[in-house]
């Protein structure tokens, strides 16, 4: 993975650096010492790790202001860190770049059900935000796997979706706004605009990873709970009736919350792994509806019908919360699972949800002649893809491997009208591959809109444009010297 | 000087090469519905037209900006499909005309009353297509329900009313239209009870699509879904509201979306908490109005002339059927200027 030469002249002002950094925030804020630094040396990429500068952890918006305002007049890189769970090296460090993390700001600013609203600073982790409502009957949507370590800084940085995100949308959907705190240690307040004509920064900032600034307290929507939830496990002999299904339930009016999708290989793992009762079979799906129970029956119902039109091998229904935990034990210790069997990378891709059975056959082939294994689990009502790919990173160019057969697939969901990154992010990990999804004048654009809130592309300026095309930009910030 | 020559080029192409050509500011419209097209040469977007892409078992519609909205719901309807976020007809409440189209409703962001739980254009957008004040073509977002690939220029557009550019063709998420609907009523609360009432109905697990009190002081509940669940939600609120709430005989939703029975005056739109909005009505002084969103959208016939924004300060508010926009904070001023000089440095498309 290239990354860019750090600028020397950063590297040798470290301590005046830090200094200014404690002097501005107080000593026990900043972090400098090589062996504490190594905490911060990557995120859930771990693959890719480089320990940074220094780290700062400041306790309110205004000590952010004063990091930032420090490093912009340094020409210090920023790497802005929520709880590090990105799996794209959202925050993965350059040696020359200065850490903010949120991981202090945790406060519960404010609660009101009767406005369906929750005020968060966002170092607070996803599933304490549902943790600070539910008592009051409500929750928070957006539900990534990792909820309950990641932060909804990184969350709104990575615009986080998850499995329930087919009925409640992903964090875009749900952001109402943020206090956000500029390069240059401006404090910006941004509010949905609605039909006001204001221009929308707020989705400008929703999903920018880091680009435009560091956010530091959220308004959330939040939402009554469900009076229930039922699963129900369908097991197909082949991927494409199993994708007919899907298109046959979506078709027929019944909106469930999740419809995940695996296929044999990671069936199998998961079976060994947490031992769930799964079918041994081609394809398998957890379809869940939300409701009361005789809602829960009627859509189940109606699921059955469908699924029996397609000769399903197994369906089984829950009849009671262990039997629920049972049919969502295998899909939630997949990765997991996987991990047992070795080293694996986890792709992101998104696909028109018509085009699973073609592309899970192109994925087969291209497993076949790289030689390594691929199980597919996935969010197959929103087409979200998350193939597995097994390797031996112990082996030489044993990853260099899995990450070109990864590209072959990422840009065949390009290929089939689909994109790169459905909810991890482009990060590092697929910054190169961007020019397979876009033209030059887009990704233009978008620098463009960087050019607006980071002049001087301070704001984790290694991540999401192709190195060569942020070139000319990151160089007439920081002349070479 | 020439004689003012109407541009409506019927291709991508052709919209470039004209704002690329441009010497003046440009009046862009679509089909002209809402009287928000800022001054200058016209540049009619209603010849870019047609349905490019609709998989009803993707939920997922592509469509050149100037379609007639009649023509998309119509081919949707015939999949028991719609656009969910109830295309609002202002027509009527703005003394307009013309035809809506599909980009201008997302050039304006304009959602109805289902907007509550979630359903409006910026929400559906999975991606669009526009030229900017340069000429150049600009595509962000794509045609999924999931991606976070780039920064999202697509929601940026959304509502910006062709301020950075001209929209060329939208991608939106479309729903299955559900079994039945639904209303409970409630005649004669106080704007105070009627948010304390949508409050608690919002608050409960029925999913309510719609909350909202007319000018004639009815407040109005809209559940949705399969014919048994909408009878047992409405039955469950009817328990948990209390006894001013009865079954609707009428639908009054279009009726809602559409702005009607707000009588004569300068409409004003206002965008705040549900819980503020009785207080905020108050403020702004006697005039026929409409709370939707469950108190989180107003709608105001102010006598003409009356700027609401000077009583209500510290709110959004905006005139309907009039091109001005909200200036922001400085900071937000800031940004959003300079976002303007980058994708329309000549002023092309009113500030």
């Amino acid at each position: 993975m290239q990354l860019p030469k750090p600028d020397d002249r950063i590297l040798t002002r470290k301590d005046a650096i830090v200094a200014r950094l404690r002097e501005a925030l107080g000593p026990g804020a900043v972090i400098e010492r090589p062996a504490e630094l190594l905490a911060y040396e990557c995120d859930a990429l771990s693959a890719y790790r480089c320990p940074p500068l220094a780290v700062v952890l400041p306790s309110t918006t205004e000590e952010v202001a004063a990091a930032l305002r420090v490093c912009a007049e340094e020409g210090a890189p920023v790497v802005p860190r929520g709880a590090g769970t990105s799996l794209a090296g959202g925050s993965m460090p350059t040696s020359d770049a200065v850490v903010i993390g949120v991981s202090r700001l945790t406060k519960v600013l404010e609660i009101s059900t009767a406005d369906r609203l929750v005020r968060v600073e966002t170092g607070r982790t996803n599933l304490s935000v549902t943790g600070a409502v539910e008592g009051q009957g409500f929750f928070y949507a957006p539900d990534p796997s990792s909820q309950l370590a990641c932060a909804i800084a990184g969350n709104i940085a990575m615009n986080s979706g998850g499995a329930h995100c087919l009925k409640y949308g992903v964090t875009t959907n749900n952001l109402l706004g943020v206090k956000m705190v500029l390069m240059d240690g401006s404090i910006v307040e941004l509010d949905a605009t609605g039909e006001t004509g204001a221009l929308d920064l707020l989705s400008l900032v929703c999903g920018s990873e880091g680009q435009l600034g560091i956010v530091t307290e959220a308004t959330l929507r939040i939402l009554p709970k469900p009076e229930g939830a039922g699963p129900v496990l369908i097991g197909f002999d082949s991927a494409e009736t199993a994708g007919a299904c899907v298109a046959g339930i979506i078709k027929a009016g019944v909106l469930p919350v999740a419809i995940e999708f695996m296929d044999a290989p990671c069936i199998r793992a998961c079976e060994a792994h947490a031992k769930a009762g799964y079918p041994d079979c081609a394809a398998l799906l957890i379809v869940e509806v939300e409701g009361a129970p005789a809602e829960i029956a009627h859509q189940l119902g109606l699921i059955r019908e469908i699924a029996e039109r397609h000769d399903p091998v197994a369906f089984r229904e829950a009849a009671g919360p262990e039997e629920a935990a049972r049919i969502w034990l295998g899909r939630k210790s997949a990765f997991g699972a996987m991990g047992q069997l070795g080293d694996y990378i986890c792709l992101d891709g998104t696909i028109p949800v018509t085009e699973l059975p073609r592309v899970l056959t192109r994925i087969g082939e291209l497993s076949e002649s790289y030689g390594l294994g691929c199980a597919n689990v996935f969010h197959a009502g929103d087409g979200n893809m998350h193939p597995l790919i097994m390797f031996d990173a112990n082996a030489p160019g044993g990853l260099e491997k899995a990450e070109a057969m990864g590209a072959d697939i990422l840009n065949l969901c390009v290929e089939v009208g689909g994109c790169l990154t459905g909810e991890h992010g482009v990060g590092i990990e697929k910054r190169d591959l961007m020019e397979s999804q876009f033209a030059a004048e887009d990704l233009e654009a978008q620098m463009q809109v960087k050019d607006v809130f980071d002049p001087e592309w301070l704001l984790n300026p290694a991540k999401v444009f192709p190195l060569a095309l942020s070139e000319a930009r990151r160089l007439r910030a920081r002349p070479a010297a | 000087m020439s004689a003012q020559v109407a541009l409506a080029p019927a291709e991508e192409a052709e919209l470039a090469e004209a704002i690329r050509a441009a010497s003046r500011p440009l009046s862009l419209t679509g089909g002209g519905t809402r009287g928000m097209a800022p001054e200058g040469q016209s540049l009619s977007l209603s010849r870019l037209t047609g349905i490019v892409d609709y998989v009803p078992a993707a939920l997922t519609l592509i469509a050149r900006a100037g379609t007639p909205l009649a023509e998309i719901e119509a081919a949707l309807a015939a999949e028991n499909q719609r656009l969910a976020f109830e295309p609002p007809d202002w027509r009527g409440a703005l003394g307009t005309d013309g035809e809506p189209t599909v980009g201008g409703l997302v050039a304006a962001n304009l959602s109805g009353p289902r907007a509550v739980a979630g359903a409006t254009p910026r929400d559906h957008l999975l991606g669009l297509r526009f030229v900017d004040g340069t000429g150049r073509v600009v595509k962000s977002g794509g045609r999924v329900m999931k991606n976070v690939t780039g920064l999202d220029l697509a929601r940026l557009l959304c509502g910006s009313r062709g301020r950075l550019g001209a929209i060329v063709e939208v991608a939106l998420k479309v729903l299955p239209i559900p079994e039945a609907s639904a209303s409970l009523v409630a005649r004669g609360l106080s704007p105070q009870e009627a948010v304390a009432s949508m409050s608690a109905a919002l608050g409960t697990p029925f999913e309510v699509t719609g909350a909202a009190r007319t000018a004639d002081g009815a407040t109005w509940l809209r559940i949705e879904g399969f014919h048994a669940s909408v009878t047992y939600r409405l039955n469950r609120l009817r328990e948990q509201l209390g006894g001013a709430w009865e079954i609707a005989e009428e639908d009054p939703w279009q009726g809602i979306r559409d702005l009607e029975g707000l009588g004569e005056g300068d409409l004003w739109l206002v965008r705040c908490r549900p819980s503020e909005a009785p207080a905020l009505l108050g403020r702004a002084g006697p005039a026929r109005s409409l709370m939707d969103l469950g108190g989180a959208r107003l709608v105001l016939a102010m006598e003409p002339g009356t700027d609401l924004r000077g009583r209500l300060p510290d709110v959004q508010a905006v005139r309907l059927g009039r091109p001005d926009t909200l200036p922001g904070s400085p900071a937000v001023a800031r940004l959003t200027e300079e976002l303007k000089m980058r994708f329309d440095p000549r002023g092309l498309f009113g500030t």
